[in-house]
């Protein structure tokens, strides 16, 4: 099913809003919305709440045989899914461009930083080595798919055991992890995508976009980076055209935005690793808050209210004057009576009164020869196109002359004059 | 891949070329008579082949047509003899599905798309022989490609690739440079303004070296321009004396 799309209002309103940098949810340019990283049940198994976006990952093992030209190492596996739980514009099992871009970009960014050390896992070379998969799914779509898959990936990385592995000669036995207890792997650094979207042609720059100025975008630069400002991988995507002195600034704003969540995701392992170890509660069901009523009051939210006088003053100064009423009734016929003038119709039926006036017109000039009998200055045509039944054409002289110096517009312009004559007669 | 040196003392790489210099550049225009543009180029031993239909009518689902501006499509993939091992599956992984879209993305950014409403221009490139550079060698096949189908552009798009090794920056890697390990970065840069199309790098890279980087891959890239201009140049007067103007 496709997405609703965004109405020209909103883009507008969007792109207005920007240009005098204020956001959506009141956030500043460079920062980001909430960041929440609980851990589930199993090892490696990770939940990261960027604002609304929701994103789980979960990491998984298995021994397979490595690949011919690279008999020590490891392998690790990355996957993203897209379902339709996320968003209405996700259709299960299509291989979608988003879907593409974003596998691609979790692989440059995790896989070619070398983040992990593959040769750790290694059991018999040539033979036996691990396969780490990492399986990204996406549960709710409000924006910034990217950074949050990357948190996610790595925190569900750090986060994960492998089962360990005894080697007595030719034989390989694993143990389960009620036999001894499972290994992390050997992680040397944690890389983590910031995204960053640029607007009105690179002019205005904003991070973490959310889902509505995702739609409203140019295009986006993702940098990838670890806390020792190393940067990973860097990806422009979409037409934008970037300057040099953008992309070293994008760089120093995710150098720091790094070095935070980095010491989130640190923080999150601690206190899960806490809680494992003193079998406090943890997973998935604790992960969701819990939204009870508990006090018949709501938070204090802040309402920008800087220039809120200037600017009523300035609508109350430029306001018309309301019309002065007519106090008594005039009687323009018997049984009629009229309060007021009424005001001009502001339908835009100007369309229609110049498609009038140009039957209308053709017509005059048809007969124009005929006029010249002297029918009388008053001439009913009757078979008009136009709505009204009878079109009544008022000061015959002006028209014909003008119309006979074949002065289009002069005619067209007499006759609306007539026409709002005649609507006002009417309104009378 | 250890204990292949990169860069020699003497200040020399694998091919023999200095640190800044780019490989051969040979390009040709206007190969094949079918299609609306073509063009051929040769880097080093990196050879693309790009071939443009268009501007036509939208082929395919009508409900991509957009009404302002054309729509460009573009298809990458790699001969199965174009790598040291056979590749098995050309086109429709991953890989090449994001290259082609790096490629439209790209291409969307520089032609006058707001010329060619309701209408559609294919952009085919494939590569013959892959040493290095690849996505580089596609951008500026398909330039020529463009340039030659006569579909106006803002500038030239000149795509480079550019390293880094003991702190030195190396220009237009070849296959051995770019799977060694370090890093590598992919500029597509139009050259008169300075503008950057596409930005792609991957490996690690202290954030203190991304100047010296972008500096030595944009140079590398004007430098890739002055050829490509020669090219069509030539090409055009070849043509005009042909048709004995």
């Amino acid at each position: 099913m496709r997405d609703t799309p965004l109405s020209n209002c909103e883009r507008d309103f969007l792109l207005k809003a920007i240009q005098e940098t204020k956001r959506l949810d009141g956030r500043q340019t460079y920062d980001y919305r909430s960041i929440k990283i609980s851990f589930g049940t199993d090892y490696g198994c990770c939940f990261v709440d960027l604002g609304k976006t929701r994103i789980m990952a979960q990491v998984s093992c298995e021994l397979i045989t490595p690949k011919e030209n690279r008999p020590n190492e490891g392998l690790i596996f990355f996957n993203i899914e897209l379902s339709p739980m996320a968003s209405p514009a996700f259709e299960m099992g299509r291989q979608s461009e988003l879907l593409v871009k974003l596998n691609r970009q979790l692989e440059r960014c995790l896989r070619n930083s070398k983040c992990i050390d593959t040769e750790s896992l290694c059991v018999v070379s040539g033979e036996k080595v691990w396969q780490i998969r990492v399986d990204v799914h996406l549960l709710n779509h409000d924006g910034n798919l990217m950074d949050a898959a990357s948190i996610a990936a790595i925190a569900g990385l750090c986060h994960f055991r492998r089962p360990d592995v005894g080697i007595q000669g030719e034989e390989v036995t694993v143990y389960s992890t009620e036999e001894r207890d499972p290994i992390p792997l050997s992680i040397y650094h944690m890389p983590i995508c910031v995204s960053f979207s640029f607007f009105q042609q690179g002019t205005y720059l904003l991070v973490d976009p959310c889902e509505r100025e995702e739609r409203v975008m140019d295009g986006l630069l993702m940098i990838a980076m670890n806390k020792h400002r190393e940067i990973c991988s860097i990806q422009s995507s979409g037409g934008i055209m970037l300057l040099k002195d953008q992309v070293l600034r994008c760089s120093k704003i995710a150098s720091v935005k790094v070095s935070e969540i980095t010491e989130l995701i640190n923080k999150a392992l601690e206190n899960d690793k806490k809680a494992r170890k003193t079998g406090g509660k943890f997973g998935f069901a604790e992960s969701l808050p819990q939204e009870r009523i508990t006090a018949l009051k709501t938070d204090v939210s802040h309402v920008e209210m800087s220039d809120v006088k200037e600017k009523a003053n300035e609508i109350v100064q430029r306001a018309e004057v309301p019309p002065q009423t007519v106090p008594s009734p005039v009687l323009t016929a018997p049984g009629t009576g009229q309060v007021g003038e009424g005001l001009e119709n502001s339908w835009g039926l100007e369309e229609e009164e110049e498609e009038e006036d140009e039957t209308v017109e053709l017509k005059m000039e048809l007969e124009e020869g005929h006029e010249e009998k002297g029918k009388g200055d008053v001439v009913v045509i009757s078979d008009s196109d136009s709505e009204e039944e009878d079109v009544v054409i008022l000061n015959q002289v002006t028209t014909k002359e003008k119309a006979s110096s074949s002065n289009q517009q002069g005619a067209v312009a007499s006759k609306q004059q007539q026409k709002k004559k005649k609507k006002k007669k009417r309104g009378q | 891949m250890a204990g292949l040196e990169l860069l020699s003392d003497q200040g020399y790489r694998l091919d023999g070329r200095k640190a800044a210099e780019l490989r051969k550049v040979q390009a040709r225009m206007g190969v094949f008579a079918q299609a609306d543009g073509s063009a051929y180029i040769e880097q080093g031993n990196t050879k693309a082949l790009a071939v443009v239909y268009g501007p036509h009518e939208v082929r395919g689902s009508r409900s991509k047509t957009l009404h302002d501006r054309a729509v460009i499509n573009c298809q990458y993939s790699m001969a199965t003899f174009s790598t040291a091992e056979r590749k098995r599956r050309p086109h429709g992984d991953r890989k090449s599905t994001e290259m082609s879209l790096h490629l439209k993305q790209t291409f969307e950014a520089a032609v006058l798309t707001n010329l060619y409403p309701r209408s559609q221009i294919d952009i085919y490139v494939k590569i013959l022989q892959s040493d290095g550079g690849n996505y580089s060698a596609c951008v500026n096949a398909a330039t020529l490609a463009v340039v030659d189908a006569g579909i106006p552009m803002r500038d030239y798009v000149c795509a480079c690739t550019a390293g880094f090794v003991d702190e030195t920056p190396l220009a237009d890697l070849c296959h051995a440079e770019e799977s060694g390990g370090g890093t590598s970065l992919a500029l597509a840069l139009l050259p008169r303004g300075g503008h950057i199309a596409l930005l792609q790098m991957d490996a690690r890279l202290h954030q203190d070296h991304l100047e010296t980087l972008m500096e030595a891959a944009m140079t590398a890239c004007k430098g890739v321009s002055k050829v490509l201009d020669e090219v069509v140049r030539q090409h055009l007067q070849e043509v005009s004396a042909l048709t004995g103007e």
